[in-house]
């Protein structure tokens, strides 16, 4: 197990490093310098800038400033935003965006798996084409247009949620509502064919043939092990809700990160664009490997130290 | 027993000579097949004929192929020409799906997007399947050290966040049809290579590919025509599933700003364009676009469904 952990962390650090490095090269070859874009007039924020990236210094030892600060957790300052920094917009944004994620995650995986089991109980009946059809639409319908058409249909035409921003709970009905249909369109799906796969299996024929109730069966026998495959897809998923709040934050002008990073996009801020594109990766790097870990302490069929290679 | 009691039940002595004919001993015909054999691919179309939703799937995609392509031909608007008098026109007998902001017409907008939308899908999903079946099969042809080095690769591209690696790509390339394509395919090729990969590690220990070695088959023509034909079944369906996420991507982009520049209609761009346009009650700018976004890609995941299902010869009934 250990060293199934540190092969994990070996590969983590050096997916890290790539896109720290990917990162720089990028900014680096940006035509011309990243911060002498037009309307960029303000004497003190040029200094500044130079002064953090070194732009004076030759490129090996930019390099290794730029690896010591992103080390540090320092990502200078904004071009655009004289008196913020990187950090400050990430420290404003980032409690907003990872409330907004947490919720989406939570309504997704439990409202997936709830549709899964209703189909996978009902194989071929209604209530399996009716959840199996939500979850085709779910997984073709992009979130921004979902997202469009809940505000058009229920804060709009029929005012049941406000339009935008975040404040409260009602605020949040209809921006998590359009982030999380996707993945739980992908949840359900997966929990149907793995309980579907999981339901011909001899233990739970043994199961029944206790006289166990069907309710026990579900959630203590057939649950534990059709959840596996929606473990191995969580890390893909959070990636997915993560792109996907910056469509969302946009469209519902919520002031987390993935607005301010799709500002700096169209501002074409280059600070704030790596930091944050730093931050994201880091951030989702490190939740996959934390999904690694927690699939080879569940699944007690993994062996660890096999060879990759199925 | 009961075989002395039957009436019905001849013996060698009164069976009737003319029952029997003479047959000419022809052992290429005896050998012959009576029913038409069934090929792998036969099979599965046979079975995906019988699926209605992947059958749906398919008519809706070879329209839209069709009008992508003679859409903008038939309509007698361009789709860039702005008539700023016939702004926001509602779908009318003139213009079918109405106008947009600048007056343009949106139903040749729209088989534009189609033309660019299609084509940034099928490109990537292209490039996706000749790099990952490269890499693929190569690292699971060698095994061993190679295979080893290849997939550590790959373990390490595979946990860049795509998206965020195609954003930074953009922002420094600049937004255009190839950058767009180049960005995707830059990471996108990881998950072939590895269904790639999985599935020759599994062909190659097969008997038949150990008694085509045992005649001295090259390497090469063993990979070529032993185990690349045995693999097609789950490239296509990865395919078909990669087909849409460029689309939808594609679309993704537009929204945040990086999109195919303005005059050239990308569905994405046509509907991120018409984000403000809906909330004043000109839906049909939006509607159309998002409409199409969403039905080619329902119609690939349902024809990806289908073909699953009839490519896998471990399901057939």
């Amino acid at each position: 197990m250990l060293k199934y952990i540190l092969k994990k962390l070996l590969i983590m650090v050096l997916t890290l490093w790539i896109i720290i490095t990917l990162t720089f090269v990028l900014m680096v070859s940006v035509p011309g310098s990243p911060f002498n874009s037009e309307g960029n007039s303000n004497e003190i924020v040029q200094q500044n800038l130079e002064r953090h990236y070194n732009l004076d210094k030759p490129i090996h030892v930019q390099y290794l400033l730029y690896l010591k600060s992103v080390a540090t957790l320092d990502f200078g300052p904004s071009i655009k935003q004289p008196n913020q920094t990187v950090n400050d917009l990430l420290g404003r944004g980032f409690p907003i965006s990872a409330e907004l994620g947490l919720i989406t995650i939570i309504v997704a995986v439990i409202s997936g798996i709830i549709l899964g089991i209703l189909a996978a109980l009902r194989h071929n009946g209604v209530i399996d084409y009716l959840a199996m059809g939500i979850a085709v639409l779910g997984i073709s319908i992009p979130n921004f247009i979902l997202a469009t058409l809940l505000i058009q249909k229920l804060a709009v035409d029929w005012e049941f949620f406000p339009v935008a921003t975040w404040k409260s709970p009602m605020h949040m009905v209809l921006p998590v509502l359009a982030l999380a249909t996707g993945p739980m369109a992908i949840i359900a799906r997966l929990t149907r064919s793995t309980m579907l796969e999981v339901l011909t299996q001899d233990y739970i024929k043994m199961a029944r043939a206790k006289g166990l109730t069907p309710w026990k069966i579900i959630v203590k026998h057939a649950l534990r092990n059709a959840l596996m495959p929606v473990i191995t897809i969580m890390g893909t998923l959070l990636a997915g809700i993560m792109t996907g709040s910056f469509v969302i934050e946009q469209i519902f002008a919520i002031p987390g990160m993935g607005k301010y990073f799709v500002e700096s996009i169209n501002h074409r801020d280059f600070p704030v664009i790596m930091g944050t594109t730093v931050f994201y990766s880091a951030f989702l790097i490190v939740m996959l490997f934390l999904v690694d870990i927690a699939y080879g302490i569940l699944d007690p069929r993994i062996k660890v130290t096999k060879k990759e290679g199925e | 027993m009961k075989r002395n009691q039957n009436p019905q039940h001849y013996n060698q002595k009164n069976v009737p000579d003319e029952w029997f004919t003479w047959r000419k001993k022809d052992i290429r015909e005896q050998e012959l097949v009576a029913r038409p054999s069934l090929s792998y691919w036969k099979d599965a179309w046979r079975r995906l004929r019988k699926n209605f939703l992947a059958m749906s799937g398919i008519v809706f995609l070879s329209l839209l192929v069709l009008m992508a392509i003679f859409g903008p031909i038939l309509s007698p608007y361009d789709a860039n020409t702005q008539v700023l008098s016939e702004q926001y026109q509602p779908p009318s007998a003139e213009h079918w799906f109405g106008t947009d902001n600048a007056g343009r017409d949106v139903f040749t907008r729209t088989w534009y997007g189609a033309r660019i939308s299609l084509f940034v899908g099928f490109m990537a999903a292209l490039i996706d399947v000749t790099i990952g079946i490269i890499w693929g099969g190569i690292s699971g042809y060698k095994g061993g050290r190679t295979d080893n080095v290849m997939m550590r690769i790959i373990e390490i591209l595979y946990g860049i966040p795509y998206l965020l690696v195609v954003i930074l790509l953009l922002v420094v390339l600049g937004p255009s049809l190839s950058t767009i394509i180049i960005a995707l395919t830059v990471t996108g090729w990881v998950g072939m290579a590895r269904i790639v990969r999985g599935q020759v590690m599994q062909i190659k220990n097969y008997e038949y590919v150990l008694a085509s070695k045992s005649f001295g088959t090259k390497t090469p023509r063993i990979i070529r025509r032993g185990l690349l034909p045995n693999t097609m079944g789950p490239i296509i369906v990865q395919m078909t599933l990669t087909v849409p996420s460029a689309i939808f991507a594609e679309a993704f982009l537009s929204f945040i700003g990086l999109g195919i520049s303005s005059p050239n209609a990308s569905w994405g761009v046509m509907a991120n364009d018409s984000l403000g346009a809906i909330l004043s009650g000109n839906w049909w700018t939006l509607f159309f676009p998002a409409f199409f976004i969403s039905f080619t890609m329902f119609a690939f995941n349902v024809l990806g469904d289908g073909l699953q299902d009839a490519l896998d010869p471990k399901l057939r009934k």
